[in-house]
């Protein structure tokens, strides 16, 4: 019975994080940031297209490093330490897509004297 | 009947300390997820202000991208060192353990290094966060980035000085599974920082 747990323990602790996820991880991370960076320095397309690409390439290397560096999917079945991420991402996601609507939503209806106006009245102003 | 009682007596002590442990480890996450909501809170200032530039420079012009480049490189690489750490300290080798944990060390050092050298750089020229709310919101970001490397740097010296002097504990391992999650996370961040920052203000974004 504590041969069997321990076996269960060892298996536990080296499935944390081997040699070759850590390796992986690494290499993926610089392809990944030599690809995002190598598009940005030689325009080969429009600045719209190479937004939306290293965007991508961002967000590919986020899930490289939550799964090869912080062993993410290695988790066992009460998979708390996600739920908490999902809940956080989904903060982070209100936080900024909320703020950067609501501000230009701003802009957009003010005009520069009403923003003026506004700027003086709260003391402040140019 | 006791030698029998023994063995038993010892596994539970072991799996209640393996509870606790991942109990620690689950309270730094959920620290660490509080932390992305802070920066979360600092990106989107900085993509509110990041056209706001007050008739001054726009990153376009100020940043410099071999230069962020290597900020990149040498901070992924310290993560990957940070890894390579830990699984030696699993394997209980303190030497392998002081040596990839020592070179994590150089290389977060000669992270800030270049960040600084960058900031210097701008207020200098007369564009430090003073010069616009681009420039406001850009210092507050990668500044307090920079903030949690420093103190990252702080808590990994005193980690190495108590290994050095008093060997690899349970206590010193798991402390140093704290501070690589933290490490990770950093890198995780300057990611961001990389590709919304540096490379979008490149385009001009």
């Amino acid at each position: 019975m504590s041969k069997h747990q321990g076996m269960i323990v060892a298996e536990h602790e080296t499935s944390e994080g081997s040699l070759k996820s850590y390796v992986s991880g690494f290499v993926l991370s610089i392809i990944l940031t030599l690809g995002a960076y190598l598009m940005v320095t030689h325009h080969s397309f429009t600045a719209d297209r190479i937004v939306g690409v290293i965007v991508g390439l961002a967000l590919c290397q986020f899930l490289v490093q939550m799964l090869f560096f912080l062993h993410l999917g290695k988790e066992t079945k009460p998979r708390w330490k996600l739920f908490v991420l999902l809940f956080m991402i989904t903060v982070v996601l209100i936080l900024v897509f909320g703020s950067i609507w609501i501000m230009n939503n701003l802009n957009y209806r003010m005009t520069p004297e009403q923003i003026n106006t506004y700027m003086n009245n709260q003391g402040g102003g140019f | 009947m006791s030698e029998a009682a023994n063995p038993t007596m010892g596994l539970e002590v072991s799996n209640t300390e393996q509870a606790k442990n991942a109990k620690t480890l689950f309270g730094f996450w959920v620290y660490i997820m509080t932390d992305c909501v802070l920066f979360a809170s600092l990106f989107a200032t900085y993509a509110v202000l990041h056209r706001s530039t007050f008739g001054g420079p726009s990153g376009e012009t100020l940043f410099s991208l071999p230069n962020v480049l290597a900020e990149t490189l040498i901070l992924l690489t310290s993560s990957f060192t940070c890894g390579l750490g830990i699984l030696s300290a699993r394997a209980r080798h303190k030497n392998k353990v002081l040596f990839w944990f020592l070179i994590t060390f150089v290389l977060g050092v000669a992270f800030l290094f270049l960040e600084l050298t960058e900031f210097r750089h701008l207020v200098i020229t007369g564009n430090s966060w003073r010069r616009s709310a681009f420039l406001s919101a850009f210092f507050t970001l990668v500044g307090t980035h920079g903030l949690h490397i420093s103190v990252g740097l702080l808590w990994l010296a005193v980690l190495l000085g108590k290994i050095f002097s008093k060997g690899l504990s349970k206590n010193n391992i798991r402390q140093l599974t704290l501070f690589s999650i933290f490490w990770h996370f950093l890198d995780i961040i300057w990611i961001f920082i990389f590709t919304i920052v540096y490379l979008m203000g490149a385009l001009g974004k």
